[in-house]
């Protein structure tokens, strides 16, 4: 049984210039324990569609359209405000890219740290300093006791980081939210917080939605892939099998124009054209006007996210791929 | 070794060696830190910029690697003259450069080429500005300049009329390239030039910048912080740790047998296929600038560090293939990463 089912979930921005289809049709399930990475360009509805599951974002502009986002029985999308409350922050946690903005600049670390407990669980302030000491000394901060009293400036974009998700996991959620909480940091820096949340998510037996414009954080840490473009899901696999074989023409550019991959001393594969407009509706494939395999065809016919024949791990949304044309 | 490809201009390995285009002796940039309002009195100093020489030939693509605070960055800016040096020397064509001398030939892209471009001068004033102020070309032949630089960076005449906003990002970076190439540099300094774009967009610009170097010679200084972007491009590599370049040479020995304990860190985080490639976790932050560890600026984050590293600094010297690494236990390190 799934932890979370998200299914048809369409999210519109409702803007005077027209209205942007930000989350077009996106449907996954995320199982205990398990990490799912979303990877897309900037554009392609990663970051929306994990703000709406938490009902982050700001309405108007933004509208849930459709779709719905079980959380063990109850609808994330549709559920009264006061029952949302109970459940963010305590079965599910989120981090964000920015740790310099994301903690408040006035309170001390103890301070931020206890919040969560303090509104989720009955618990004596003593109780809260104990627990968050135990939480920073788990995500690798010395000297524990004596940080509770810093604030947040005197502490390093990694340190930040590291009390970001203190914070989230303070509770022992069921879920994490994190979106590209590594991209601000350093390489050597990027490389200790993945591992910092690879290792707490096997102790926690947490599952983790793991947003990522870098393939390259995806391979090394994500149990299942999905794609995103222009506000759908072009593809969703096991890493493994996403990164050796993949199916639809997007991913296989995607993957074809990293430098990291390539031989060096050839050109790079480039991907021609630029993502399209969401402002207008799109009836094939939202991918064929950039796609060197697409035909006529492509254009015009919805193309729905479908099961790989013999493979049901696999799923892709490319007509031809699954007529096995490509 | 395999041919090198003829996707870069190579050098004829058998004519004399030319002499470089660019030559960097010890450069030095330290900021001062102040404190007080009147009095200003100086209470330390920052050594962003701390010792670095390198050579740079016609046709070559040297690419300067490093996390933040490392120094990249105000490297490439005394380089332009834009951030004045403490100490050390530039030598263009062998000629020592005066201080307040900004040399045509050298020109740069940033970053950033959302805050780089004039929001309110079109492609066309932004472009011909350098023309007309160097006078380039003549007046009436500026139009006809700024169509060839246009297309030279793969973006279409009728672009010329186009405000920076009505672009995407990779097209306002062509914008700034083009700006760059105006004045016909011979050397290109380009400071994190793809950072700011997506993934499919970062490979356009890095084959453009490939095709500059390949079609006219031009040198190119690649500054990133991401090693598998500065590996596709660069002929040379070097890899800069608290304001001091710790490992440099050819890249193909750089990214295939790293010796620098610090080099290996950053060679085992660029992303292969199936991700099984151990990755060395270095423990603590790059530390700062304002406050350097003693002797090796590099030892509280070893994983080989020993006693003597605690006291002396190391100085880069020549390793046994050729390339240069300042690590005093060069001769201890394990072979392989």
């Amino acid at each position: 049984m799934p932890l979370l089912s998200v299914e048809d979930l369409r999210v519109h921005f409702h803007t005077r210039a027209g209205v942007y289809r930000a989350v077009n049709g996106v449907g996954f399930h995320l199982n205990p324990g398990e990490t799912l990475g979303i990877v897309g360009e900037s554009g392609s509805g990663k970051t929306v569609t994990c703000l709406s599951l938490l009902r982050l974002l700001p309405a108007p502009p933004a509208r849930v359209e459709s779709g719905s986002a079980l959380l063990g029985g109850v609808d994330l999308l549709r559920c009264p405000q006061k029952q949302l409350r109970s459940i963010r922050g305590r079965r599910i946690a989120m981090i964000f890219q920015d740790p310099m903005t994301s903690l408040n600049p006035h309170l001390t670390i103890g301070a931020q740290l206890a919040e969560p407990l303090r509104i989720h669980e009955k618990i004596s302030a003593a109780d809260a300093r104990d627990r968050a000491v135990a939480m920073l000394r788990a995500v690798g901060i010395n000297d524990a006791a004596r940080r509770l009293n810093a604030h947040p400036h005197e502490f390093s974009g990694g340190m930040r980081q590291r009390v970001m998700i203190a914070m989230a996991l303070i509770t022992n959620p069921e879920l994490l939210v994190a979106d590209e909480p590594t991209t601000a940091l350093d390489v050597t820096v990027q490389a200790q917080i993945l591992e910092l949340i690879r290792q707490l998510q096997a102790e926690r037996r947490m599952a983790v939605l793991f947003i990522t414009h870098d393939l390259g954080v995806i391979s090394r840490l994500c149990d299942r892939t999905l794609v995103m473009y222009a506000g759908r899901v072009l593809e969703t696999a096991p890493t493994r099998s996403l990164f050796q074989n993949p199916l639809h023409p997007y991913t296989r550019a995607l993957q074809r124009s990293i430098p990291a991959l390539q031989p060096k001393g050839r050109p790079l594969h480039t991907i021609p054209g630029s993502p399209p407009d969401l402002s207008r509706e799109i009836p094939g494939c939202p991918f064929a006007p950039r796609c060197e395999h697409a035909r006529e065809h492509c254009r015009v016919a919805p193309a729905p996210l479908r099961q790989v024949v013999g493979d049901d791990a696999r799923a892709h949304a490319c007509l031809r791929a699954h007529a096995g044309e490509i | 070794m395999t041919a090198p490809p003829l996707f870069f201009f190579t050098l004829n390995a058998s004519a004399p060696v030319p002499q470089p285009i660019l030559q960097v002796r010890g450069l030095k940039t330290h900021f001062p830190v102040r404190k007080g309002f009147l009095l200003q009195r100086q209470t330390a100093v920052v050594r962003a910029l701390d010792g670095v020489s390198l050579d740079l030939h016609a046709g070559e693509v040297l690419g300067i690697v490093g996390e933040s605070g490392c120094g990249k960055s105000t490297l490439a800016r005394t380089l332009m003259r834009l951030t004045p040096q403490t100490a050390g020397e530039i030598l263009l064509d062998g000629n020592p450069l005066a201080p307040d001398r900004h040399p045509r030939a050298m020109q740069m892209v940033f970053q950033d080429p959302y805050a780089s471009l004039n929001p309110r001068h079109t492609v066309f004033d932004t472009l011909a500005e350098p023309l007309a102020v160097h006078r380039v070309v003549p007046r009436e032949k500026i139009p006809a300049r700024v169509g060839e630089l246009l297309a030279r960076v793969g973006l279409s005449p009728r672009h010329v009329k186009k405000y920076p906003h009505e672009f995407s990002g990779g097209q306002r970076q062509r914008v700034a390239i083009a700006r760059a190439l105006a004045l016909e540099p011979r050397i290109l300094i380009a400071d994190e030039p793809v950072s700011a774009l997506d993934v499919s967009i970062q490979a356009q610009l890095i084959n453009l910048f490939a095709d500059l170097v390949a079609q006219r010679g031009l040198a190119l200084i690649f500054i990133s912080h991401d090693l598998s972007v500065v590996k596709h491009i660069s002929r040379k590599i070097a890899v800069m740790y608290l304001g001091k370049i710790v490992e440099t040479g050819p890249a193909d020995a750089i990214i295939g047998h790293p010796r620098h304990p610090y080099t290996r860190a950053l060679v085992s985080a660029i992303p292969t296929i199936g991700g099984n490639t151990p990755r060395i976790l270095l423990p603590g932050d790059p530390p700062s600038p304002l406050n350097p560890p003693a002797g090796c600026p590099f030892h509280p984050r070893c994983p080989f560090a020993a006693e003597p590293c605690r006291a002396r600094i190391p100085q880069l010297a020549p390793d046994a293939d050729g390339r240069l690494l300042s690590c005093l236990r060069a001769a201890d390190l394990p072979a392989a990463l």
